[in-house]
């Protein structure tokens, strides 16, 4: 039982960073992501000293905020400072972040938050952390509730979104053209992305949760070349990645966390090698072409 | 203004004083032109004479322009749908996994407005589509499998796809052969001559009295708009391209020899598709 509530918060975790990171490596944004994971840091702390608790509702609004200002300096730092994207965005995060934890320790005493936790996760907490009403009344663990909302919404903001998300990421001048504001579906993803990164950070930690976001969608951009096609596929990738990281992390007695990122690279590896031996698929056909 | 507006009844495109900087500096200055409708109209320049920024400012991708743009005497966001928009081939990423299909329905993503999937009726528009350039037989093929050629007819199907009345295409006779470019002014003639405004951004000199109706040579001022056989003359080519002279003579002798041939013989023989 325990076992299938860590593997099925794992899967819950990597399905939405998947179908979300399909977007930002197509982008181009990959590193984008890794930045939000980290930035959304201070947020988190800043949300949980106001509200005094975890409830994931004003954690969920404080991240989303955060992460939206991240893209928001990095963007700032970029046209404005004619500063680089990689350096723009190397210093906007690591600045947030280091705040982040700076709060961390400084509240240490009123802050329910670790910060081996933060960055590294701990989902094997996931069967204990159990959410309680007042009544008393167990209903389970509080991580897949979270982790499940967060899902939802991320689906039904892709399903709902998704000619807008296709043509913005594929064509931006076309798409402005054509009258979709380009920038209002770049920080509905970027909102996205941090809301993700926050409902993930407590299960797979700041660090890793980037494993998830761009290994899934990178392994399926080999293996397919179609935008649906490629977010099933990293969907069917999250499951796996979390029932053999779980496994993987038994055997060898170790963070859950890091058996599920390490196998994220495995499944990646083998796609690579897969796809650039074997003859007749895709790859072969694009340097044919070339 | 009303007795000014209604000799605009024919004006596809009216630019008054449009000027256009990146970082404080000019690429567009005080550009004032107006198109008629119906016409194949050739954007002409040297390298860095703000072709692109021009059909880019037109659209509102620019950011800081000033001037005003005027099209059938409407602001872009009134017939925003009457307008389409070919970008430059480069400025996409053709790894992108996509089928020839998606793309040309994204010709259809202007009328169908938010959360709306593609009907039945949009798929029917973008076969008809990729009919119209040649392309029917590669739907379903993945954009990336694509050649030049290719990539630039499933552009333009995506374009006609929008059912516009003037269109803007930014060099779509970049890279492709010698049969493409045929088959594709074929077709933008033939769509001129069903009324539409057709505007190209447009490198070869030697083609351009073969091609347009009119031309707008352009170095970061406006140098002149209007028929081809009024201004395409060595005098206003030598305006635009300055002193790139051995260029020139070669335009003007091309020119001395063609005597600006007969447009209805070209027009019919240029069309390989119908």
């Amino acid at each position: 039982m325990e076992a299938l509530q860590i593997i099925l918060a794992g899967s819950l975790v990597a399905i939405t960073c998947g179908l979300l990171g399909c977007y930002l490596i197509l982008r181009k944004m990959a590193m984008v992501g890794d930045a939000i994971s980290h930035a959304v840091l201070p947020g988190i702390v800043i949300a949980f000293l106001i509200s005094g608790s975890r409830d994931s509702v004003i954690m969920l609004l404080g991240a989303g905020l955060i992460g939206i200002f991240t893209t928001f300096l990095i963007e700032f730092f970029h046209k404005r400072g004619r500063l680089q994207t990689d350096a723009s965005i190397g210093v906007t995060f690591t600045w947030l972040f280091a705040i982040g934890v700076i709060l961390i320790s400084a509240y240490a005493g009123k802050v329910d938050l670790d910060q081996d936790c933060v960055l590294y996760g701990e989902i094997a907490y996931v069967p204990i952390d159990l959410w309680i009403t007042k009544s008393g009344t167990i209903l389970g663990p509080r991580v897949l509730y979270i982790a499940s909302g967060v899902l939802v919404i991320i689906l039904v903001f892709i399903v709902l979104g998704y000619k807008e998300l296709f043509l913005t990421t594929f064509d931006p001048a076309y798409a402005a053209a054509i009258g979709i504001s380009t920038t209002l579906w770049h920080y509905l993803l970027m909102g996205a992305v941090s809301i993700t990164t926050v409902a993930s950070f407590e299960s797979v930690g700041a660090i890793l949760v980037v494993a998830l976001l761009i290994a899934p969608p990178a392994t399926a951009y080999l293996l397919t070349e179609d935008l649906k096609k490629m977010m099933i596929l990293s969907t069917l990738l999250g499951v796996l990645i979390s029932i053999t990281g779980y496994y993987l992390a038994a055997a060898f007695d170790g963070p859950i966390a890091g058996g599920m990122a390490t196998m994220a690279g495995v499944f990646f590896a083998l796609a690579f090698v897969f796809t650039t031996t074997a003859p007749r698929l895709k790859r072969s056909i694009k340097t044919e072409k070339g | 203004m009303t007795t000014v507006r209604n000799g605009k009844k024919n004006i596809a495109l009216e630019l008054h004083d449009l000027t256009v900087s990146y970082d404080r500096k000019p690429v567009l200055w005080d550009v004032d032109l107006e198109l008629p409708k119906g016409k194949l109209v050739g954007i002409l320049g040297p390298n860095g004479a703000g072709k692109s920024t021009l059909i880019k400012a037109v659209m509102g991708l620019t950011p800081n322009s000033s001037g005003y743009v005027r099209l059938f005497d409407r602001n872009l966001d009134e017939v925003r749908d009457r307008i389409s928009y070919v970008p430059q081939r480069e400025s996409v990423d053709w790894d992108f996994p996509a089928s020839v299909l998606d793309v040309v329905l994204m010709g259809r993503y202007g009328k169908l407005g938010l959360f709306k999937r593609p009907r039945k009726s949009d798929k029917e528009v973008a076969l008809d589509c990729l009919r119209k350039v040649g392309m029917e037989a590669y739907t379903g093929r993945q954009i990336s499998q694509l050649s030049g050629g290719q990539q630039q007819r499933v552009f333009l199907a995506r374009a006609l796809a929008q059912q516009a009345d003037l269109y803007f295409m930014d060099e779509p006779f970049a890279g492709v052969d010698a049969a493409t470019e045929k088959a594709i002014i074929g077709l933008l003639r033939d769509m001129s001559s069903k009324g539409n405004t057709v505007i190209v951004v447009h490198h070869d000199l030697q083609s351009v009295t073969e091609y347009f109706d009119w031309v707008i040579l352009l170095n970061l001022r406006l140098v002149a708009c209007g028929p081809t056989k009024e201004v395409f003359n060595a005098e206003l080519l030598q305006e635009t391209y300055g002193g790139k002279l051995t260029l020139l003579s070669d335009v003007g002798n091309l020119m001395k020899h063609q005597h600006f041939p007969n447009r209805e013989a070209n027009a019919s023989r240029m069309n390989p598709l119908k």
